[in-house]
Protein backbone atom coordinates (compact mmCIF):
# COMPACT_ATOMS: atom_id res chain seq x y z
CA UNK A 1 0.00 0.00 0.00
CA UNK A 2 3.22 2.35 0.82
CA UNK A 3 4.33 1.82 -2.57
CA UNK A 4 0.79 1.63 -4.38
CA UNK A 5 -0.92 4.39 -4.04
CA UNK A 6 2.32 6.90 -4.62
CA UNK A 7 2.77 4.90 -7.76
CA UNK A 8 -1.04 5.50 -8.66
CA UNK A 9 -0.84 9.19 -8.28
CA UNK A 10 2.04 9.18 -10.14
CA UNK A 11 0.67 7.15 -13.02
CA UNK A 12 -2.60 9.45 -12.76
CA UNK A 13 -1.30 12.91 -12.52
CA UNK A 14 1.70 12.20 -15.17
CA UNK A 15 -0.55 10.88 -18.03
CA UNK A 16 -3.18 13.01 -17.58
CA UNK A 17 -0.69 16.37 -18.05
CA UNK A 18 1.28 14.41 -20.97
CA UNK A 19 -2.97 14.30 -22.31
CA UNK A 20 -3.25 18.01 -21.10
CA UNK A 21 -0.66 19.04 -22.97
CA UNK A 22 -2.24 18.33 -26.17
CA UNK A 23 -5.31 19.78 -25.67
CA UNK A 24 -5.79 23.55 -26.36
CA UNK A 25 -8.43 23.99 -23.00
CA UNK A 26 -6.04 22.39 -20.42
CA UNK A 27 -2.69 23.65 -21.78
CA UNK A 28 -2.36 25.58 -18.96
CA UNK A 29 -2.40 22.40 -16.12
CA UNK A 30 1.30 21.92 -16.01
CA UNK A 31 1.59 25.42 -15.29
CA UNK A 32 -0.50 25.29 -12.42
CA UNK A 33 0.78 21.97 -11.03
CA UNK A 34 4.11 23.08 -11.43
CA UNK A 35 3.08 25.83 -8.94
CA UNK A 36 1.27 23.67 -6.38
CA UNK A 37 4.59 22.14 -6.63
CA UNK A 38 6.20 25.62 -5.35
CA UNK A 39 3.89 25.75 -2.74
CA UNK A 40 4.40 22.16 -1.43
CA UNK A 41 8.26 22.67 -2.13
CA UNK A 42 7.66 25.76 0.48
CA UNK A 43 6.09 24.04 2.79
CA UNK A 44 9.52 21.37 2.82
CA UNK A 45 11.58 24.43 4.03
CA UNK A 46 9.65 23.74 7.54
CA UNK A 47 10.87 20.50 7.10
CA UNK A 48 14.65 21.43 6.04
CA UNK A 49 14.64 23.77 8.41
CA UNK A 50 13.83 21.29 11.22
CA UNK A 51 16.73 18.85 10.30
CA UNK A 52 18.91 21.59 10.19
CA UNK A 53 18.45 22.29 13.74
CA UNK A 54 17.96 18.79 15.00
CA UNK A 55 21.38 17.97 12.99
CA UNK A 56 23.19 21.31 13.77
CA UNK A 57 21.93 20.82 17.29
CA UNK A 58 23.14 17.28 17.78
CA UNK A 59 26.62 17.86 16.62
CA UNK A 60 26.80 20.67 19.36
CA UNK A 61 25.53 18.40 22.06
CA UNK A 62 27.87 15.44 21.30
CA UNK A 63 30.75 17.59 20.33
CA UNK A 64 31.47 16.48 17.46
CA UNK A 65 34.39 17.18 15.18
CA UNK A 66 33.70 20.98 13.76
CA UNK A 67 30.73 21.54 16.54
CA UNK A 68 31.95 25.27 16.84
CA UNK A 69 31.10 25.61 12.87
CA UNK A 70 27.67 24.66 13.73
CA UNK A 71 27.03 27.56 16.04
CA UNK A 72 27.89 29.47 13.73
CA UNK A 73 25.44 27.93 11.28
CA UNK A 74 22.33 28.04 14.07
CA UNK A 75 23.44 31.93 14.58
CA UNK A 76 23.20 32.57 11.13
CA UNK A 77 20.30 30.47 10.38
CA UNK A 78 18.16 31.70 13.40
CA UNK A 79 19.83 35.11 13.32
CA UNK A 80 18.53 35.71 9.26
CA UNK A 81 15.41 34.24 10.15
CA UNK A 82 14.29 36.56 12.79
CA UNK A 83 15.42 39.66 10.97
CA UNK A 84 13.56 38.66 7.62
CA UNK A 85 10.51 37.26 9.72
CA UNK A 86 10.43 39.92 12.41
CA UNK A 87 11.54 42.46 8.81
CA UNK A 88 13.79 44.33 11.36
CA UNK A 89 14.22 47.86 10.66
CA UNK A 90 12.19 47.76 7.33
CA UNK A 91 9.62 51.23 6.73
CA UNK A 92 5.84 50.91 6.21
CA UNK A 93 4.65 50.62 2.62
CA UNK A 94 3.63 54.11 1.79
CA UNK A 95 0.48 53.03 0.38
CA UNK A 96 -0.17 50.89 4.35
CA UNK A 97 1.38 53.64 6.37
CA UNK A 98 -0.62 52.87 9.57
CA UNK A 99 0.60 49.04 8.84
CA UNK A 100 4.15 49.25 10.27
CA UNK A 101 4.97 45.88 8.91
CA UNK A 102 3.87 46.43 5.33
CA UNK A 103 7.02 47.12 3.51
CA UNK A 104 9.15 44.66 1.53
CA UNK A 105 11.47 42.37 3.74
CA UNK A 106 14.26 42.76 1.25
CA UNK A 107 13.72 46.91 1.63
CA UNK A 108 17.16 49.00 1.11
CA UNK A 109 18.62 49.30 4.21
CA UNK A 110 16.86 46.50 6.29
CA UNK A 111 18.74 44.38 8.65
CA UNK A 112 17.83 41.31 6.19
CA UNK A 113 18.93 43.31 3.19
CA UNK A 114 22.24 44.39 5.16
CA UNK A 115 22.82 40.66 5.73
CA UNK A 116 22.46 39.96 2.27
CA UNK A 117 23.94 42.42 0.97
CA UNK A 118 27.42 42.57 3.39
CA UNK A 119 27.76 38.70 4.31
CA UNK A 120 25.62 36.54 2.43
CA UNK A 121 26.81 37.90 -0.72
CA UNK A 122 30.47 38.48 -0.46
CA UNK A 123 30.25 34.65 1.26
CA UNK A 124 28.78 33.28 -2.38
CA UNK A 125 30.51 35.27 -4.42
CA UNK A 126 34.10 34.15 -2.78
CA UNK A 127 32.76 30.36 -3.32
CA UNK A 128 32.11 31.42 -7.03
CA UNK A 129 35.70 32.56 -7.68
CA UNK A 130 37.22 29.45 -6.74
CA UNK A 131 35.44 28.58 -9.60
CA UNK A 132 38.82 29.85 -11.85
CA UNK A 133 41.58 28.06 -9.54
CA UNK A 134 39.68 24.95 -10.17
CA UNK A 135 38.92 25.41 -13.71
CA UNK A 136 42.75 26.04 -14.06
CA UNK A 137 43.80 22.65 -12.60
CA UNK A 138 41.25 20.73 -13.78
CA UNK A 139 42.61 22.29 -17.57
CA UNK A 140 45.95 21.71 -16.77
CA UNK A 141 45.05 17.39 -16.19
CA UNK A 142 42.86 17.23 -18.95
CA UNK A 143 45.23 19.11 -21.45
CA UNK A 144 48.66 16.55 -20.94
CA UNK A 145 49.49 15.08 -24.22
CA UNK A 146 49.36 11.78 -23.30
CA UNK A 147 47.90 9.78 -26.05
CA UNK A 148 46.39 10.77 -29.57
CA UNK A 149 43.25 11.54 -28.06
CA UNK A 150 44.40 14.29 -25.50
CA UNK A 151 46.57 16.02 -28.16
CA UNK A 152 43.82 16.37 -30.54
CA UNK A 153 42.00 17.92 -27.08
CA UNK A 154 44.58 20.01 -26.83
CA UNK A 155 45.86 21.33 -29.97
CA UNK A 156 41.98 22.17 -30.42
CA UNK A 157 41.56 23.48 -27.09
CA UNK A 158 44.76 25.54 -27.69
CA UNK A 159 42.93 26.99 -31.14
CA UNK A 160 39.52 28.04 -29.44
CA UNK A 161 41.09 29.93 -26.40
CA UNK A 162 43.56 31.63 -28.63
CA UNK A 163 41.03 32.66 -30.72
CA UNK A 164 39.32 34.72 -28.50
CA UNK A 165 41.93 36.23 -27.31
CA UNK A 166 43.28 39.70 -29.05
CA UNK A 167 46.46 38.33 -29.17
CA UNK A 168 45.00 35.33 -31.54
CA UNK A 169 43.46 37.65 -33.63
CA UNK A 170 46.50 39.49 -34.37
CA UNK A 171 48.34 36.33 -34.52
CA UNK A 172 46.82 35.43 -37.73
CA UNK A 173 45.51 38.16 -38.86
CA UNK A 174 48.14 38.82 -41.72
CA UNK A 175 46.04 36.74 -43.55
CA UNK A 176 44.11 39.15 -44.97
CA UNK A 177 43.15 39.91 -48.80
CA UNK A 178 44.69 43.31 -48.41
CA UNK A 179 48.14 42.17 -48.28
CA UNK A 180 47.61 39.40 -50.99
CA UNK A 181 44.84 38.95 -53.16
CA UNK A 182 45.48 34.67 -52.69
CA UNK A 183 44.52 35.37 -48.88
CA UNK A 184 41.05 35.46 -49.51
CA UNK A 185 40.73 31.54 -50.65
CA UNK A 186 42.70 31.25 -46.68
CA UNK A 187 40.87 33.57 -44.28
CA UNK A 188 38.95 30.80 -42.53
CA UNK A 189 42.74 29.75 -41.29
CA UNK A 190 42.53 32.99 -39.11
CA UNK A 191 42.48 31.84 -35.33
CA UNK A 192 38.98 33.72 -34.87
CA UNK A 193 37.39 31.80 -37.86
CA UNK A 194 38.80 28.71 -36.89
CA UNK A 195 37.58 29.27 -33.29
CA UNK A 196 33.59 30.04 -34.81
CA UNK A 197 34.15 27.07 -37.38
CA UNK A 198 35.25 24.67 -34.35
CA UNK A 199 32.21 25.71 -32.21
CA UNK A 200 29.97 26.10 -34.71
CA UNK A 201 30.39 22.61 -36.53
CA UNK A 202 32.57 20.25 -34.81
CA UNK A 203 31.32 21.42 -30.85
CA UNK A 204 27.50 21.66 -31.53
CA UNK A 205 27.60 18.62 -33.58
CA UNK A 206 28.63 16.92 -30.74
CA UNK A 207 26.54 18.55 -28.01
CA UNK A 208 23.58 17.91 -29.95
CA UNK A 209 24.22 14.17 -30.58
CA UNK A 210 24.26 14.31 -26.61
CA UNK A 211 21.47 16.03 -26.33
CA UNK A 212 19.36 13.57 -28.37
CA UNK A 213 20.34 10.80 -26.28
CA UNK A 214 19.40 12.99 -23.59
CA UNK A 215 15.86 13.54 -24.16
CA UNK A 216 15.46 9.99 -25.40
CA UNK A 217 16.59 9.18 -22.21
CA UNK A 218 14.43 11.36 -20.35
CA UNK A 219 11.13 10.06 -22.45
CA UNK A 220 12.11 6.25 -21.51
CA UNK A 221 12.63 6.57 -18.09
CA UNK A 222 9.86 9.37 -17.47
CA UNK A 223 7.33 6.35 -19.11
CA UNK A 224 9.15 3.71 -16.71
CA UNK A 225 8.24 5.62 -13.29
CA UNK A 226 5.24 6.51 -14.83
CA UNK A 227 4.07 2.77 -15.48
CA UNK A 228 5.62 1.54 -12.71
CA UNK A 229 8.41 -0.70 -14.31
CA UNK A 230 11.65 1.29 -12.29
CA UNK A 231 10.54 1.94 -8.88
CA UNK A 232 13.86 1.73 -7.42
CA UNK A 233 13.56 5.62 -6.37
CA UNK A 234 10.68 4.31 -3.94
CA UNK A 235 13.26 1.55 -3.35
CA UNK A 236 11.33 -1.23 -4.60
CA UNK A 237 8.72 -3.42 -3.30
CA UNK B 1 -8.06 34.53 -27.37
CA UNK B 2 -8.54 31.08 -25.83
CA UNK B 3 -8.08 28.01 -28.35
CA UNK B 4 -10.91 25.92 -28.43
CA UNK B 5 -11.67 22.06 -29.64
CA UNK B 6 -9.96 18.57 -28.56
CA UNK B 7 -6.75 18.28 -30.25
CA UNK B 8 -4.28 20.97 -30.32
CA UNK B 9 -3.27 20.75 -34.71
CA UNK B 10 0.26 22.59 -34.50
CA UNK B 11 1.32 19.84 -31.73
CA UNK B 12 0.21 16.70 -33.71
CA UNK B 13 3.54 15.83 -35.05
CA UNK B 14 5.19 15.80 -31.61
CA UNK B 15 2.61 13.44 -30.29
CA UNK B 16 3.20 11.62 -33.33
CA UNK B 17 6.75 11.28 -32.39
CA UNK B 18 5.90 10.25 -28.66
CA UNK B 19 3.71 7.68 -29.67
CA UNK B 20 6.51 6.03 -31.75
CA UNK B 21 8.86 6.25 -29.00
CA UNK B 22 6.74 5.49 -26.30
CA UNK B 23 5.81 2.58 -28.36
CA UNK B 24 8.82 1.40 -29.18
CA UNK B 25 9.95 1.30 -25.64
CA UNK B 26 6.26 -0.23 -24.12
CA UNK B 27 7.08 -2.55 -27.12
CA UNK B 28 10.15 -3.65 -26.07
CA UNK B 29 9.57 -4.18 -22.37
CA UNK B 30 6.60 -6.60 -23.20
CA UNK B 31 9.02 -8.66 -25.76
CA UNK B 32 11.82 -9.04 -22.64
CA UNK B 33 8.82 -9.64 -20.72
CA UNK B 34 8.30 -12.41 -23.02
CA UNK B 35 12.01 -13.53 -22.81
CA UNK B 36 13.62 -11.88 -25.54
CA UNK B 37 17.30 -11.61 -24.82
CA UNK B 38 18.56 -8.00 -24.50
CA UNK B 39 22.07 -6.99 -24.57
CA UNK B 40 23.56 -4.35 -23.07
CA UNK B 41 26.91 -2.41 -24.04
CA UNK B 42 29.40 -2.78 -20.93
CA UNK B 43 29.01 0.80 -18.71
CA UNK B 44 32.45 1.34 -16.99
CA UNK B 45 30.42 4.43 -14.83
CA UNK B 46 28.42 2.03 -13.33
CA UNK B 47 30.67 -0.94 -13.57
CA UNK B 48 32.83 0.89 -11.12
CA UNK B 49 30.34 1.88 -7.98
CA UNK B 50 30.59 -1.28 -6.30
CA UNK B 51 34.10 -1.36 -6.46
CA UNK B 52 34.35 2.76 -5.54
CA UNK B 53 32.12 1.04 -1.94
CA UNK B 54 34.62 -1.78 -1.76
CA UNK B 55 37.38 0.17 -2.08
CA UNK B 56 35.95 2.76 1.02
CA UNK B 57 35.39 -0.39 2.99
CA UNK B 58 38.81 -1.24 2.70
CA UNK B 59 39.63 1.67 3.80
CA UNK B 60 37.47 2.21 6.34
CA UNK B 61 35.88 5.70 5.05
CA UNK B 62 32.34 7.06 3.91
CA UNK B 63 31.09 7.56 0.65
CA UNK B 64 29.51 11.10 -0.11
CA UNK B 65 26.75 10.68 -2.43
CA UNK B 66 25.61 13.83 -3.88
CA UNK B 67 22.05 13.88 -5.74
CA UNK B 68 22.25 17.09 -7.63
CA UNK B 69 20.85 20.62 -6.56
CA UNK B 70 17.60 20.25 -8.19
CA UNK B 71 14.08 19.34 -6.40
CA UNK B 72 12.22 16.35 -6.86
CA UNK B 73 10.43 18.13 -9.60
CA UNK B 74 13.90 17.31 -12.34
CA UNK B 75 13.58 13.66 -13.75
CA UNK B 76 17.77 13.57 -13.25
CA UNK B 77 17.05 13.80 -9.57
CA UNK B 78 14.71 11.28 -9.64
CA UNK B 79 17.25 9.47 -11.72
CA UNK B 80 20.07 9.72 -9.58
CA UNK B 81 17.88 8.08 -6.51
CA UNK B 82 17.93 4.96 -8.65
CA UNK B 83 21.57 5.16 -8.53
CA UNK B 84 21.50 5.96 -4.79
CA UNK B 85 19.79 2.68 -4.10
CA UNK B 86 22.57 0.66 -5.76
CA UNK B 87 24.88 2.47 -3.71
CA UNK B 88 23.45 2.32 -0.42
CA UNK B 89 22.34 -1.44 -1.14
CA UNK B 90 26.12 -2.05 -1.68
CA UNK B 91 27.02 0.02 1.20
CA UNK B 92 24.90 -1.94 3.53
CA UNK B 93 26.03 -4.96 2.66
CA UNK B 94 30.10 -3.78 2.96
CA UNK B 95 29.12 -2.01 5.86
CA UNK B 96 30.04 1.35 4.58
CA UNK B 97 29.11 4.61 5.60
CA UNK B 98 27.69 6.35 2.80
CA UNK B 99 26.41 9.99 3.62
CA UNK B 100 23.97 12.32 1.67
CA UNK B 101 24.08 16.02 1.64
CA UNK B 102 21.23 16.89 -0.17
CA UNK B 103 20.17 20.85 -0.90
CA UNK B 104 16.02 20.21 -0.82
CA UNK B 105 14.28 18.76 1.83
CA UNK B 106 11.98 17.27 -0.80
CA UNK B 107 14.95 14.59 -2.12
CA UNK B 108 16.26 14.95 1.50
CA UNK B 109 13.01 12.86 2.22
CA UNK B 110 12.88 10.81 -0.94
CA UNK B 111 16.24 9.67 -0.50
CA UNK B 112 16.10 8.88 2.97
CA UNK B 113 13.00 6.42 1.81
CA UNK B 114 15.67 5.23 -0.75
CA UNK B 115 18.59 4.63 1.42
CA UNK B 116 16.00 2.70 3.91
CA UNK B 117 14.59 0.61 1.66
CA UNK B 118 18.22 -0.21 0.39
CA UNK B 119 19.23 -1.28 4.14
CA UNK B 120 16.75 -3.06 4.06
CA UNK B 121 16.81 -4.99 0.69
CA UNK B 122 20.71 -5.33 1.90
CA UNK B 123 18.88 -7.57 5.20
CA UNK B 124 20.56 -4.91 7.38
CA UNK B 125 17.71 -2.65 8.41
CA UNK B 126 19.30 -1.92 11.55
CA UNK B 127 22.31 -0.55 9.79
CA UNK B 128 20.33 2.33 8.71
CA UNK B 129 20.52 5.46 10.48
CA UNK B 130 18.39 9.08 9.09
CA UNK B 131 20.94 10.84 10.14
CA UNK B 132 22.72 9.88 6.80
CA UNK B 133 20.41 11.79 4.67
CA UNK B 134 20.11 15.06 5.79
CA UNK B 135 19.52 19.13 4.29
CA UNK B 136 21.78 21.16 4.23
CA UNK B 137 20.74 24.24 2.33
CA UNK B 138 18.89 25.51 -0.94
CA UNK B 139 21.87 28.10 -1.55
CA UNK B 140 24.30 26.65 -4.51
CA UNK B 141 27.07 28.01 -2.81
CA UNK B 142 26.17 27.60 0.55
CA UNK B 143 25.95 23.94 -0.36
CA UNK B 144 28.72 23.76 -2.02
CA UNK B 145 31.28 25.16 0.77
CA UNK B 146 29.48 23.13 2.90
CA UNK B 147 30.25 19.84 1.05
CA UNK B 148 34.10 21.26 0.47
CA UNK B 149 34.40 21.64 4.66
CA UNK B 150 33.10 17.94 4.58
CA UNK B 151 35.61 16.20 2.43
CA UNK B 152 38.38 18.39 3.87
CA UNK B 153 37.11 16.75 7.74
CA UNK B 154 36.07 13.53 6.45
CA UNK B 155 37.92 12.67 3.29
CA UNK B 156 35.93 10.32 1.70
CA UNK B 157 36.93 7.41 -0.42
CA UNK B 158 34.33 7.27 -2.30
CA UNK B 159 32.07 10.37 -4.36
CA UNK B 160 29.01 10.16 -6.35
CA UNK B 161 27.73 13.45 -8.38
CA UNK B 162 24.29 12.03 -9.70
CA UNK B 163 21.52 14.28 -10.79
CA UNK B 164 21.58 17.90 -12.41
CA UNK B 165 24.56 20.48 -11.60
CA UNK B 166 25.70 23.28 -12.04
CA UNK B 167 28.85 25.98 -11.45
CA UNK B 168 29.59 23.93 -8.35
CA UNK B 169 29.87 20.90 -10.51
CA UNK B 170 34.15 21.44 -10.71
CA UNK B 171 34.23 22.79 -7.65
CA UNK B 172 32.98 19.65 -5.86
CA UNK B 173 35.20 17.44 -8.44
CA UNK B 174 37.87 19.05 -8.10
CA UNK B 175 37.62 19.06 -3.97
CA UNK B 176 36.97 15.53 -4.12
CA UNK B 177 40.09 14.58 -6.45
CA UNK B 178 42.59 16.47 -4.12
CA UNK B 179 41.48 14.54 -1.11
CA UNK B 180 41.97 11.43 -3.57
CA UNK B 181 38.54 10.00 -3.87
CA UNK B 182 37.56 7.62 -6.62
CA UNK B 183 34.59 10.03 -8.27
CA UNK B 184 31.70 8.49 -10.33
CA UNK B 185 29.88 11.45 -11.75
CA UNK B 186 26.78 11.25 -13.96
CA UNK B 187 24.98 14.51 -15.65
CA UNK B 188 22.13 15.47 -17.94
CA UNK B 189 23.75 18.89 -18.34
CA UNK B 190 25.72 19.35 -21.92
CA UNK B 191 27.68 22.25 -19.73
CA UNK B 192 28.67 20.30 -17.11
CA UNK B 193 30.08 17.24 -18.57
CA UNK B 194 33.24 18.62 -19.84
CA UNK B 195 34.27 19.35 -16.13
CA UNK B 196 33.30 16.15 -14.44
CA UNK B 197 35.28 14.39 -17.65
CA UNK B 198 38.05 16.39 -16.43
CA UNK B 199 37.83 16.08 -12.56
CA UNK B 200 36.18 12.40 -12.21
CA UNK B 201 37.25 8.45 -12.68
CA UNK B 202 34.35 7.99 -14.24
CA UNK B 203 31.35 9.77 -16.25
CA UNK B 204 27.74 8.86 -17.67
CA UNK B 205 27.49 10.65 -20.21
CA UNK B 206 23.70 11.93 -20.59
CA UNK B 207 21.71 8.38 -21.79
CA UNK B 208 23.87 6.54 -19.70
CA UNK B 209 23.31 8.37 -16.21
CA UNK B 210 19.06 7.68 -17.19
CA UNK B 211 20.17 3.56 -18.08
CA UNK B 212 21.87 3.25 -14.93
CA UNK B 213 19.13 2.07 -13.34
CA UNK B 214 18.08 -0.58 -15.95
CA UNK B 215 21.77 -1.24 -15.83
CA UNK B 216 22.22 -1.79 -12.62
CA UNK B 217 18.50 -3.41 -11.84
CA UNK B 218 19.38 -5.98 -14.98
CA UNK B 219 15.51 -6.74 -14.92
CA UNK B 220 14.05 -7.66 -18.46
CA UNK B 221 11.74 -4.74 -18.24
CA UNK B 222 14.24 -2.05 -17.32
CA UNK B 223 16.58 -3.23 -20.35
CA UNK B 224 13.80 -3.53 -22.91
CA UNK B 225 13.44 0.24 -22.27
CA UNK B 226 16.87 0.41 -23.39
CA UNK B 227 16.22 -0.87 -26.51
CA UNK B 228 13.30 1.21 -27.00
CA UNK B 229 15.69 4.13 -26.88
CA UNK B 230 17.55 2.20 -29.79
CA UNK B 231 14.30 2.32 -32.07
CA UNK B 232 14.48 6.33 -30.86
CA UNK B 233 17.79 7.02 -32.27
CA UNK B 234 16.81 5.20 -35.41
CA UNK B 235 13.69 7.51 -36.26
CA UNK B 236 15.81 10.64 -35.18
CA UNK B 237 18.44 9.64 -37.30
CA UNK B 238 16.47 8.96 -40.10
CA UNK B 239 14.88 12.59 -39.75
CA UNK B 240 18.60 14.18 -39.48
CA UNK B 241 19.55 12.13 -42.77
CA UNK B 242 16.58 13.20 -44.66
CA UNK B 243 16.91 16.68 -43.38
CA UNK B 244 20.53 16.95 -44.24
CA UNK B 245 20.11 15.19 -48.02
CA UNK B 246 16.64 17.69 -48.61
CA UNK B 247 18.81 20.82 -47.49
CA UNK B 248 22.02 19.61 -49.46
CA UNK B 249 19.60 19.26 -52.71
CA UNK B 250 17.61 22.23 -52.22
CA UNK B 251 20.67 24.02 -52.44
CA UNK B 252 22.57 22.19 -55.13
CA UNK B 253 19.40 22.08 -57.67
CA UNK B 254 17.24 25.42 -55.70
CA UNK B 255 14.57 23.16 -56.32
CA UNK B 256 11.34 24.64 -54.87
CA UNK B 257 9.34 21.26 -54.08
CA UNK B 258 12.57 20.60 -51.88
CA UNK B 259 12.85 23.44 -50.57
CA UNK B 260 8.84 23.32 -49.27
CA UNK B 261 9.69 20.38 -48.15
CA UNK B 262 12.78 21.29 -46.06
CA UNK B 263 10.31 24.05 -44.20
CA UNK B 264 7.46 22.03 -43.83
CA UNK B 265 10.07 19.82 -42.18
CA UNK B 266 11.39 22.92 -39.88
CA UNK B 267 8.31 24.96 -39.17
CA UNK B 268 5.97 22.21 -38.78
CA UNK B 269 7.79 18.88 -37.69
CA UNK B 270 10.29 19.90 -35.69
CA UNK B 271 8.37 23.44 -33.71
Amino acid sequence: MKRTVPLLITAVVGFTLIGAYFVPYTQSWGETVAIWFDVLAAIAFILGGGNLLRSHLKKISDQQRGWAYSIIVLASFLGTLFVGLGKIGVAPSPQFLEYSWSGPYRQTGSAFWYFYQYAFQPLTSTIFALLAFYIASAAFRAFRAKNLEAILLLATAFIVLLGRTFAGVALTGWIDPANWEGFRHFTGLRLENLTVYIMAVFNTAGNRAIMIGIALGIVATSLKILIGVDRSYLGKD
Amino acid sequence: MPQTGWFDPTRIWFFGLLVMLCGAVLAYIFAARRGMRINVRRIAGLEAVDDAVGRATEMGRSCLYIPGVQDMNDIQTIASLTVLARVAKTAAEYDARVEIPTTRSLVMTAARETVQAAYLAAGRPEAFSPDQVYYVTDEQFGYVAYVQGLMVRERPAACFYMGSFFAESLILAEMGNSVGAIQIAGTAQPAQLPFFVAACDYTLIGEEFFAASAYLSGEPDQLGSLKGQDVGKLIVGAGIITGVAAETIAGLTGSVAVRSFVDFLINRVLT
